[in-house]
C-alpha cells in the first residue's frame, strides 16, 4: 500500500504522483515532497546506519541541518554520498540508496560496532592503533574508513557542468521566512536592489510548516501572496535553492544556487549549480533557528526526531512517522507540535515535559517534570521510556516523539569574520554579538527574536535601518497581525542516565564521550571537537554543538557562555568541490592561447606543446617520419643548412616610451642601455633586486624616446608587471610609458644561411636588408608584400644569420604562408620549440633552465654584463660575497667522452673516483639534447668553477634513473663559437 | 597595397556570429585600436591636443566616449585606447601621434585584442556568469577591466543592458569564445 503515512492538507502536489525508489524498493511521492518525507508518507523511518557504530538511524530533522538521514542519490556517474534526504527534492524516477551498512539496512553486519562501542570511545584511534607504526597506514586506517565511512564514490567523472557568477546588490537578505520576507517587502518597495536568498524550493521558512494565522490568511499563504509581489518588482531578484554560504570580505557572499538538482538530469547546456558571489552593500541575515534535541539514553532510534521537524512533515508535507506520537519537550513549543498533530487527527499520547510548572496547550495527556529516560525498538521507536514527576518508570508506546529542547539562533553566518555569538539566558541559546561581518544586520529568529510577529517586524525595521544606513528613506512593510508568544523555556540539555546518549548523531558522539573528553583535559571547545569529533562532518554540529558545550559546562561546574562559544567557519553547508571549480574543469582547466600561425601548424599536423598558457608547435612531423628525433633532428639540420622559420609570438613585447624610456632601461636592466643607437637592438639581463637572474631578452630601439623589450615566454607577464612596479612605484617621476604589445604582432625568426635570400622576397625592395645595410643587430620598420607595415630584427637565438619579422597579427597567417611559398626553392623548414631548443643548446644560449631563479649574471658568464657605471635593479646585491666566491657555478658545455653514450639534464656532476653524493656535488646539468650536426649529445650545465675547468672529465650522476655517464667539460658554444655565422 | 589577406582572431576569413536563445555573439573585426597615455608634465598640452583631436574631452575612469571617427576608452591612469573604424585607421597608431605629438606615447594596439559584441535581452544574465562587473547597473559608456575566466579583459557598455563589448588579448579568442558561447547556452 502506498504513502500509508500520508494525511490530509500539505503544501504538496497531489496531482503530480512521482515514482522512485529506495535501497531498491520503489515507492510513490508528490510534486513538493523531499526524499525524507517522501519516506515518510511511505511509512519508512530507517533510512541509514550511523557513521561510528553502525545504528539504525532516521531523519531527525526536516531541513538541512539533518545530521543522519544521508544517503547516495542517483546512480551511475551522477550519484552522489551524503545527501541529506530531507532537503534532496523528489522528481519522477529518483533512485536513492542508504549508506554505512555491510549487507541489508536492516541487518548490517558492521552493527557489531555498536556491541564493541566500548572500544571505541573518543578519542579511540589516537590510542587504540598506535603499535605496530607500520600498521595504521595499510591495516588500521584502511579497516576504519571502510567502517566508518560516509557513503561511497563512483570513482567516475562527473558528467554535470557547474557555473560561476558574480551578482551586486544594495541588500542581500539570508532567509526568505517571516523576517526575511518582512525586509524584502521593505526594501523592494522602496525601490532598492534586493537579493532575496533561500535555500529552500519553497519559500516562507517555518511560514510552511506552522499553522499559525497571518491576519486572515495562514503562514503560507501570506508567504506566497508576499512572494508574488515581491516577484513583480523588477528591483528584488528571488534566489530559491540558493544558500548563501559564507560571509567574506567587503560585503563579499558566496552563495550555491541548485539549478538542477531538483530534475533527473540538467538540461541540455545547463549547469547542475551555480555558486555565485554576490557584492551587496548590505546584508540581512533572516536565517531563522534551529531546533536542538534533548540527549537521553538510546535517544537516536528511527523515529524520534524534533519536535519542529515532526510539524514540518505533518504540515508541511502531510506525512506523519507513525500513528501515535509522543512529545517531549523543555519549553511552550514543543506543545505546539501536540497541537498540530491533534488537529490533523493524529494520536498523541502525552506530552512529557520537564518543566513541573509546564501549562497545558494541546488537549492530550499532559507529564509535567516527568522526562524520557529511553526508548526501545529495533529498527524504529515502540516505546519511550519515561520517568514521571513522582519518580516512577512508565512505558509509553509510540512511533515517533517530537523532540523540543529550544531553538538556536543560526548565528553562521555572524561568525564567518571572527564574530562570537553571546548568550541569552532567557532564550538558553546563543544570539548573534560581538563585531558582526560589516553592513549587516540581524533580524527574527536569528536574532533571538521567536515569535512570528517579532521576526516580521524586525526585518522590517532592520530593512529601513539598513536603507537609511545607505542613504534611503523607506518605511517599513504593513504587516498583518500574528502569533506573538514569548520563549518559555527551562533549560535541559540531557537526561542523566547510565547508558548511551547521543549528543552528536552524526559523529555517534554521546554524553559520556564529552565526559571523557572532559576527564583527559580536552575541555577547550575547540578542543572537544577535535578529541571527540563533535560538530564535524555534513552538518558541523548544526543540532548538537550546544549539546555538547552543555554537557562540559556541567562538567566544569560553569556556565555555558563561561565553558565557551561555538563559531563556525563558511560555508553553511556542503558545497560540492566542482561549484567551486565552474567551469574550470578538464580541458578548460586554464584558457588556452593560440599563436598567429596556430591554424596553419595544425593543418601540417604539427605536434603541439603547452607553454605556460601557450599552444607552440613543438615539431613538425613529415611523412615517413616514426620518432620526433627524426623530424627535430631535420629541421635543425635544413635551418643550419638552408633557412627555418619559426614562430616566436610568444615572446612578451613590451613597448617602453616616453622621454626617459632610456634611462628606465638603464635602470631595470644590468648592461647599459642609454647609448644604444636608434636602430639597434641590444641583448639585456635584467637582474632581480637580490642580484639573482630575473629574465633576459632584446630590447629594440625604433625611436629615441621609443623602445620595444622582449621578454621570454614564461615571464612576459612577470616582467610586465615588474616594469609597472619600477615605473608607479620606484621612479614615480619618471616619463616612461609602457604597454604589452606581444599579441598585436605576429613575429616570426627566420634563421639560417638562406635567411636574408629568403626574407629579400618578402621584404619589400624599398628596404635594404644586406649585411652592410642591416647588420647583425640592427632593426627597423620596414613594409613587406606590397606595403603591409612590419618591423624587422637581426637577431639571432639558433647562432645563425637570422632575422625576425613582426606584422599586425590578423596577417601572421598569410605571411607565414608567404614565408613557407618563398623558402621553397632554399628547401625552408618551419621548425618547432623542440628544434629550437636543440639549436640554442648548440649555440650555448641561456634560456629557462638555466634562468631557473637561482643563478646570477656570474654563474651564466655574463659577470661583465652588469655594469658598474651606473645604478640598476640588482646591481649593488650582486656583489654579495657568497655570490662571487672562486668555486661560483659557471655555465659550461658537456660532451660524453664515448659519443655513442647519452646523459640527461639534471644529472649531477661528480667527480670520476668520489661518492656521489651531494658533498661531492660540483653541479648540474641544466639542458640536455641530441645535436644531429654533431652527431651526440650535448649539454649545458652549472659547475664550481666551470670556466677554468675545459677537458676535465667528470661523471654525470643520475641517481633518478639509476645511470651515470662520463662526461668532458667544453665550452658551452658547439656551434659557431666565434659568431661568424650570426654575423654573416 | 599589400596582398597578404587577414585572418579573424578565431582564424576565419570572415567574423564569427552565433545566435543562441537571445543573445547575439558577434566576432568584431572592424576596428582599428591604439593605446595613448599622456606623458609626464604634458597633461595640459595633451588634454588639449587630445579634445581636440577627438572631438571632446577626455572619459574619466570606467567611462568611455564615442565620437566620429574615435571613441575612447579609460583603460588606467593617464591611459586611454582610442578606436576608430579599420578601413580608414588601419595606422591609427601614426595617425594619433601626429595629433598628439610628444604629448602622448601612443601604441598600435588593433591586433593586440580581440572583440566580441554580446547583445540581447538576457545579455546582463550572461555577463553575470562571465565577470564581476556591475553589468546591471552599467550605464552607456561605462567601461572597465575585469576578469573573464582568468582571462584579463575590458567590457564596454555600448548600450545599457542591450549590448556590451568584451575585449581579450588576441591569442584568448577561443578560449574566450567558448566561455561566451557557453555562459549563453546556460542562460538559453
Amino acid at each position: 500500500m502506498s504513502q500509508t503515512n500520508r494525511i490530509a492538507g500539505g503544501l504538496i502536489d497531489r496531482s503530480q504522483t512521482l515514482n522512485f525508489s529506495f535501497d531498491g524498493k520503489t515507492y510513490q511521492g508528490h510534486a513538493g515532497d523531499t526524499l525524507a518525507s517522501a519516506l515518510i508518507a511511505n511509512g519508512v523511518r530507517l533510512m541509514g546506519r550511523s557513521f561510528k557504530y553502525h545504528r539504525p538511524r532516521g531523519p531527525l530533522t526536516a531541513g538541512s541541518e539533518e545530521p543522519n538521514a544521508l544517503v547516495e542519490l542517483r546512480s551511475g556517474a551522477r550519484q552522489e554520498p551524503n545527501t541529506r534526504a530531507t532537503v534532496a527534492e523528489l522528481f519522477d524516477g529518483l533512485t536513492a540508496r542508504s549508506q554505512n551498512h555491510v549487507g541489508p539496512l536492516s541487518f548490517d553486519l558492521l552493527a557489531v560496532n555498536d556491541l564493541l562501542s566500548p572500544f571505541f570511545a573518543a578519542g579511540f584511534y589516537y590510542k587504540t592503533f598506535m603499535w605496530p607504526k607500520a600498521f595504521w597506514e595499510k591495516l588500521y586506517e584502511p579497516i576504519i574508513r571502510r567502517a566508518a565511512g560516509l557513503g561511497s564514490l563512483t570513482m567516475q567523472a562527473d558528467p554535470d557542468t557547474y557555473d560561476k557568477g558574480f551578482l551586486h546588490c544594495d541588500v542581500l537578505i539570508i532567509g526568505a521566512g517571516p523576517a526575511g520576507l518582512a525586509a524584502a517587502l521593505t526594501a523592494g518597495r522602496a525601490g532598492a536592489e534586493v537579493i532575496l536568498a533561500d535555500e529552500d524550493f519553497l519559500l516562507g521558512g517555518r511560514l510552511n510548516s506552522e499553522t499559525l494565522a497571518l491576519g486572515d490568511q495562514t503562514g503560507a499563504e501570506w508567504a506566497r501572496t508576499t512572494l508574488a509581489e515581491l516577484a513583480s518588482l523588477p528591483n528584488v531578484r528571488i534566489m530559491a535553492r540558493t544558500t548563501v554560504i559564507g560571509a567574506f570580505d567587503h560585503g563579499i557572499y558566496g552563495a550555491l544556487e541548485r539549478v538542477s538538482d531538483h530534475l533527473p538530469e540538467p538540461l541540455p547546456g545547463k549547469p547542475r549549480q551555480t555558486l555565485w558571489r554576490i557584492y551587496a552593500r548590505r546584508s540581512l541575515l533572516c536565517a531563522g533557528a534551529t531546533e536542538r534535541p534533548i540527549a537521553f539514553e538510546n535517544n537516536d532510534r528511527p523515529g524520534i526526531m524534533l519536535g519542529g521537524a515532526l510539524r514540518s512533515y505533518a504540515n508541511r508535507w502531510a506525512a506523519v512517522p507513525g500513528e501515535k506520537v509522543a512529545i517531549f519537550t523543555n519549553n511552550d513549543d514543543g506543545h505546539r507540535t501536540a497541537a498540530d498533530l491533534i488537529a490533523k487527527g493524529v494520536k498523541v499520547a502525552a506530552v512529557i515535559d520537564s518543566r513541573a510548572d509546564a501549562p497545558r496547550i494541546a488537549d492530550c495527556e499532559l507529564l509535567a517534570g516527568a522526562v524520557v529516560t529511553g526508548s526501545t525498538g529495533r529498527l524504529g521507536l515502540r516505546f519511550v521510556k519515561t520517568r514521571t514527576a513522582d519518580g516512577r518508570e512508565r512505558m509509553i508506546e509510540c512511533q515517533a516523539l517530537g523532540v523540543s529542547g529550544g531553538w538556536n539562533p543560526n548565528v553562521h553566518l555572524t561568525c564567518h569574520q571572527r564574530g562570537r555569538p553571546q548568550w541569552n539566558a532567557a532564550l538558553a541559546a546563543f544570539v548573534p554579538g560581538g563585531t558582526l561581518p560589516p553592513g549587516m544586520l540581524v533580524a527574527g529568529a536569528a536574532n533571538g527574536v521567536m515569535s512570528t510577529a517579532g521576526a516580521l517586524a524586525s526585518g522590517a525595521e532592520a530593512a529601513v535601518a539598513t536603507l537609511a544606513d545607505l542613504g534611503r528613506k523607506a518605511k517599513p512593510a504593513d504587516l498583518p497581525q500574528a502569533e506573538d508568544a514569548p520563549v518559555q523555556i527551562t533549560p535541559l540539555f540531557h537526561v542523566p542516565g547510565k547508558g548511551r546518549a547521543w549528543v552528536d548523531q552524526q559523529n555517534d558522539v554521546t554524553v559520556k564521550d564529552v565526559k571523557l573528553a572532559h576527564q583527559e583535559g580536552y575541555i577547550s571547545v575547540e578542543h572537544l571537537k577535535r578529541y571527540t569529533t563533535l560538530g564535524m562532518a555534513t552538518d558541523q554540529g548544526k543540532t548538537s554543538n550546544i549539546g555538547g558545550l552543555a554537557v562540559m559546562a556541567e562538567m566544569t561546574g560553569k556556565s555555558i557562555p563561561e565553558t565557551g562559544t561555538t563559531i563556525f567557519r563558511p560555508p553553511y553547508t556542503p558545497v560540492p568541490i566542482a561549484a567551486f571549480a565552474g567551469r574550470s574543469a578538464g580541458r578548460d582547466f586554464r584558457p588556452t592561447r593560440l599563436t598567429p600561425s596556430h591554424h596553419w601548424a595544425a593543418e601540417q599536423g604539427a605536434v603541439f606543446v603547452e607553454v605556460g598558457m601557450w599552444l607552440r608547435a613543438q615539431w613538425f612531423p613529415r611523412e615517413g617520419e616514426t620518432t620526433w628525433r627524426q623530424s627535430v633532428d631535420r629541421e635543425v639540420l635544413a635551418t643550419r643548412k638552408s633557412v627555418g622559420i619559426c614562430d616566436v609570438t610568444t615572446l612578451g613585447k613590451i613597448d617602453v616610451q616616453g622621454s626617459d624610456a632610456a634611462d628606465f632601461l638603464n635602470r631595470i636592466y644590468a648592461n647599459p642601455f642609454a647609448k644604444l643607437p636608434v636602430g639597434k637592438v641590444r641583448y639585456g639581463l635584467m637582474l632581480r633586486e637580490d642580484g639573482m637572474v630575473m629574465d633576459d631578452g632584446t630590447t629594440a630601439r625604433l625611436a629615441e624616446d621609443h623602445f620595444v623589450l622582449t621578454t621570454t615566454t614564461a615571464n612576459a607577464v612577470g616582467v610586465y608587471r615588474h616594469m609597472e612596479f619600477c615605473r608607479q612605484c620606484l621612479w614615480p617621476d619618471m616619463d616612461v610609458q609602457i604597454i604589452s604589445t606581444t599579441e598585436a604582432w605576429a613575429q616570426y625568426s627566420v634563421a639560417g644561411p638562406n635567411a636574408r635570400k629568403l626574407l629579400q622576397k618578402i621584404v619589400d625592395p624599398a628596404f635594404d636588408i644586406s649585411n652592410e645595410a642591416f647588420p647583425y643587430m640592427g632593426c627597423g620598420d620596414i613594409t613587406v608584400c606590397g606595403g603591409l607595415r612590419a618591423r624587422l630584427f637581426r637577431i639571432s637565438f639558433s647562432g645563425e644569420l637570422a632575422f625576425e619579422i613582426a606584422v599586425p597579427t590578423r596577417y601572421g597567417d598569410a605571411l607565414m604562408r608567404r614565408m613557407v611559398e618563398a623558402g621553397r626553392e632554399f628547401d625552408a623548414v618551419v621548425y618547432g620549440t623542440e628544434a629550437l631548443g636543440v639549436m640554442r643548446i648548440e649555440k650555448g644560449h641561456a634560456a629557462g633552465n638555466e634562468l631557473n631563479g637561482t643563478t646570477t649574471a656570474l654563474n651564466l658568464g655574463m659577470g661583465g654584463m652588469v655594469n658598474k657605471k651606473k645604478d640598476s635593479i640588482g646591481s649593488t646585491l650582486s656583489e654579495r660575497e657568497g655570490m662571487n666566491r672562486a668555486d661560483a657555478l659557471n655555465l659550461v658545455g658537456f660532451r660524453p667522452v664515448n659519443p655513442a653514450d647519452t646523459f640527461a639534464a639534471g644529472s649531477h656532476l661528480i667527480a670520476r673516483d668520489a661518492v656521489a653524493n651531494a658533498a661531492n656535488d660540483q653541479g648540474y646539468l641544466t639542458s640536455v639534447a641530441f645535436s644531429p650536426n654533431l652527431g651526440h649529445t650535448i649539454g649545458l650545465g652549472l659547475l664550481k668553477n666551470g670556466a677554468a675547468r675545459k677537458g676535465e672529465v667528470l661523471r654525470a650522476v643520475n641517481p633518478v634513473q639509476n645511470s651515470e655517464t662520463l662526461v668532458e667539460v667544453v665550452s658551452a658554444h658547439f656551434i659557431d663559437p666565434e659568431g661568424d655565422r650570426l654575423r654573416a | 597595397m599589400h596582398d597578404l589577406a587577414s585572418l579573424t582572431p578565431l582564424g576565419g576569413k570572415t567574423p564569427k556570429t552565433d545566435q543562441i536563445g537571445a543573445i547575439g555573439i558577434t566576432e568584431v573585426t572592424t576596428t582599428a585600436l591604439a593605446s595613448v597615455s599622456c606623458r609626464m608634465g604634458k597633461a595640459q598640452a595633451f588634454a588639449t591636443a587630445a579634445t581636440a583631436l577627438f572631438g571632446g574631452p577626455l572619459p574619466g575612469p570606467g567611462q568611455s566616449t564615442k565620437g566620429d571617427p574615435y571613441g575612447v576608452i579609460w583603460t588606467g591612469p593617464e591611459q586611454w585606447f582610442a578606436e576608430a573604424p579599420f578601413d580608414s585607421h588601419e595606422d591609427i597608431a601614426k595617425t594619433l601621434k601626429a595629433g598628439l605629438g610628444d604629448t602622448a606615447s601612443v601604441t598600435e594596439q588593433t591586433d593586440g585584442w580581440v572583440r566580441f559584441d554580446v547583445s540581447g535581452a538576457t545579455v546582463v544574465d550572461l555577463l553575470e556568469r562571465l565577470c564581476p562587473v556591475p553589468a546591471r547597473q552599467m550605464q552607456t559608456g561605462a567601461a572597465t577591466r575585469t576578469v573573464v575566466e582568468h582571462m584579463g579583459c575590458l567590457v564596454i557598455c555600448r548600450a545599457a543592458g542591450a549590448q556590451f563589448s568584451i575585449l581579450a588579448p588576441r591569442s584568448y579568442a577561443a578560449s574566450l569564445h567558448h566561455a561566451l558561447v557557453t555562459a549563453a547556452r546556460s542562460i538559453a
